[in-house]
């Protein structure tokens, strides 16, 4: 295989892992602040994404339309930590589990009853063209969506060391001490069950307009999983870099396996590298080393 | 009332080591079992065949995840996937000329066999992580099964399955097949009954409560572990088969994909776990609500008027379905077993509630 493919698929997948990452934020802000695997992060992006179209429907511009989705997608991560995971509180892993299983196939079959099955896109007025970089082709979109989430990456910096910030990190690091200086644990939770669903609206325009806004979009569960676990459950800056790492390995990955196998190949290098990472080092890159081994 | 408990007592052995002691339970049992061989003759066939017979199969696939994940704690994502390699096995063997009930065998073990490939990430990690790996697996699963040919069966990826004999004898009608279901069922409930009372299944619950505890107490947790997941698949491979046989008669990636696992998992956490009678309740609520919540719902468009796009009316009954999933898990995280279990309580010591059961 010739060097220029080897590197154009290794930089576009490198741009498609910040993507990645920035669904995978989601699933580090819940897991960091209450220990929640949220397995329903895929079906709040295309909430999200759905949501926007909704409000473009009506007639408003979409740079419009997007604030508005935020801002009820941050009322929908409130309410369902408020109505439905805070009286889980305390139950086995499984309970958990199941209750994101169970909002995960409600939020996908109510998006399709509401909205319908076929494939809507989310016109963001990028340029279709590539991108050159040297000999390189790159994807405009993939660039763009890259470009916000280390934006977000850098908010989400900032957004730790301010106050409210402080007391999320309080929070995840011991509950019951948190608790016990008088820190609004549920309230706690609940913005950063509100702040996932905010980073999901985003991510869910962004990836709909790559690839258009229809169930697919709930997919992105198993790459975001994967970035998640792979970069520590429990750490943003673990999950940028784990999404880059996934992504070149999925492009270089399928630009190899494709020929041999026929096609399809993307799911099946995930799939190997969540495996791998919890075989290997279950607490990811930078996650903390407090897993119980058996 | 109805489960009383004065005048029994145990004069010898096997009496207190009875499955029912009480007698309430046992003319129940009989007579549901009755019912149950009589059903082909007091049943519409209509009836039989599209909701007794895939209801008994699910009740025994339920089973089977629910000694892993009821009994021995061990999370199991991934159980259509294992579903599916006993039926392809099964599947591909009969179609060689191997007599059906050694494929089916067969097709088990190889289940069993591969379901250990899942027992590995369980000797690594537990909790969230083993979940985890063991959805990948699933995905690595399906993706093989799809993508390989000589498994699948070329570019239709449907796989005819040959016609079900035992013993020579073909089966071919109904009701025939209701009974190889049927008797599949009992076995597994029996089985399941049983485990209870043995080493193996206290051992098993040992190593869910707490696997250090257990191995403090001389449990081997790592072998138990082991045994659970390959006595699981094994369960779920011949399943498989005997789904696709008796009921589907063609085999297709998507009859074992994610969604298939996750349906049995609900199964599982509505019927309750670790609950041998709430296996039964939940593959029945999972399996045949989607499609009373349709008729229902037409049926409400039809009364009030209001007219449902083609959409909407098969998008809804799987909405209904997960917000009843999150209903059970605020409401009642027991499961359908659990309420049974309140109520047979309740009436033990009925009328004098305020006894302490």
């Amino acid at each position: 295989m010739d060097l220029n493919l080897l590197l154009e698929s290794a930089v576009n997948g490198a741009l498609v892992g910040l993507m990645y990452a920035l669904v995978a934020i989601g699933i580090v802000l819940i897991y960091k602040s209450s220990s929640v695997p949220n397995l329903a992060q895929g079906a709040m992006v295309m909430l999200g994404a759905y949501i926007v179209l909704a409000y473009a429907g009506l007639g408003l511009p979409i740079w419009v339309a997007i604030p508005l989705a935020i801002i009820t997608m941050f009322f929908v991560g409130i309410a369902i930590e408020r109505f439905a995971l805070r009286r889980l509180a305390g139950r086995p892993i499984v309970m958990i589990l199941m209750m994101t299983l169970g909002l995960d196939i409600f939020l996908r079959a109510g998006a399709m009853t509401v909205w319908g099955g076929t494939a809507r896109p989310i016109n963001l007025g990028i340029d279709d063209s590539p991108l050159f970089l040297g000999p390189l082709l790159i994807n405009r979109a993939y660039a763009v969506g890259a470009g916000i989430a280390v934006v977000m990456f850098a908010l989400f910096v900032l957004f730790f060391r301010t106050r409210i910030g402080t007391v999320l990190r309080a929070i995840s690091d011991d509950y019951t001490a948190a608790w016990s200086v008088g820190i609004s644990v549920e309230r706690g939770v609940a913005l950063s069950w509100a702040m996932a669903a905010v980073v999901a609206t985003i991510a869910g325009v962004l990836w709909g307009s790559v690839q258009g806004v229809d169930q697919s979009l709930a997919l992105l569960l198993l790459k975001c999983i994967t970035v998640a676990v792979l970069g520590g459950l429990d750490s943003i800056g673990g999950a940028l870099l784990a999404g880059i790492l996934l992504g070149v390995v999925e492009g270089v990955g399928s630009a190899y396996l494709d020929p041999l196998v026929g096609g399809a190949s993307r799911e099946l290098v995930d799939a190997a590298m969540l495996i791998l990472t919890i075989l290997v080092r279950p607490h990811g890159l930078f996650g903390r080393h407090d897993i119980e081994r058996v | 009332m109805l489960f009383r408990q004065s005048g029994i007592y145990h004069t010898n052995y096997a009496g207190t080591r009875a499955l029912f002691p009480i007698p309430a339970d046992r003319i129940m049992i009989g007579s549901l079992l009755a019912f149950a061989i009589a059903a082909p003759y007091l049943v519409n066939s209509l009836y039989l065949s599209s909701f007794i017979l895939p209801w008994l199969i699910w009740t025994a696939a339920t089973l089977g995840l629910n000694l892993i994940i009821g009994w021995a704690g061990q999370f199991h994502l991934g159980y259509a996937a294992v579903m599916g390699i006993g039926a392809y096995a099964t599947v591909h063997a009969t179609r060689f000329g191997v007599p059906w009930e050694i494929s089916i065998i067969l097709g088990g073990t190889t289940a069993a066999v591969i379901g250990l490939v899942f027992a590995f990430a369980s000797l690594r990690v537990k909790g969230l992580y083993l979940a985890l790996s063991t959805l990948a697996l699933q995905f690595v699963m399906d993706w093989t099964i799809s993508h390989v040919p000589a498994i699948s069966g070329g570019t239709q990826a449907t796989l005819q399955a040959p016609a079900l004999r035992l013993l020579g004898y073909p089966i071919r009608s109904d009701v025939g097949q209701y009974y190889v279901a049927l008797a599949w069922c009992l076995l597994v409930t029996l089985f399941m009954l049983n485990l209870r009372r043995t080493a193996l299944g206290r051992a098993l619950v040992a190593v869910r409560e707490k696997d250090y505890a257990a191995a403090v107490i001389g449990v081997n947790s790592f072998r138990f572990k082991l045994i659970a997941f390959a006595t699981s698949s094994f369960i779920g491979g011949v399943t498989g088969a005997i789904l696709i046989f008796c009921f589907y008669h063609a085999v297709t990636p998507e009859q074992f994909s994610v969604d298939v696992s996750i349906q049995a998992l609900a199964m599982v956490i509505v019927g309750g776990l670790g609950s041998i009678i709430g296996s039964y309740f939940g593959a029945a609520f999972i399996l045949l609500m989607p499609g009373l919540m349709n008729s229902l719902i037409a049926w409400l468009a039809a009364k009030f008027g209001f007219a449902l796009g083609i959409e909407t009316l098969a998008h809804l009954p799987h909405a209904l379905y997960g917000v009843l999933i999150i209903l059970f898990l605020l409401i009642e995280p027991l499961g359908l077993g659990k309420i049974y279990s309140n109520v047979r309580d309740y009436l033990l010591v009925w009328p004098f509630g305020y006894v302490k059961k």
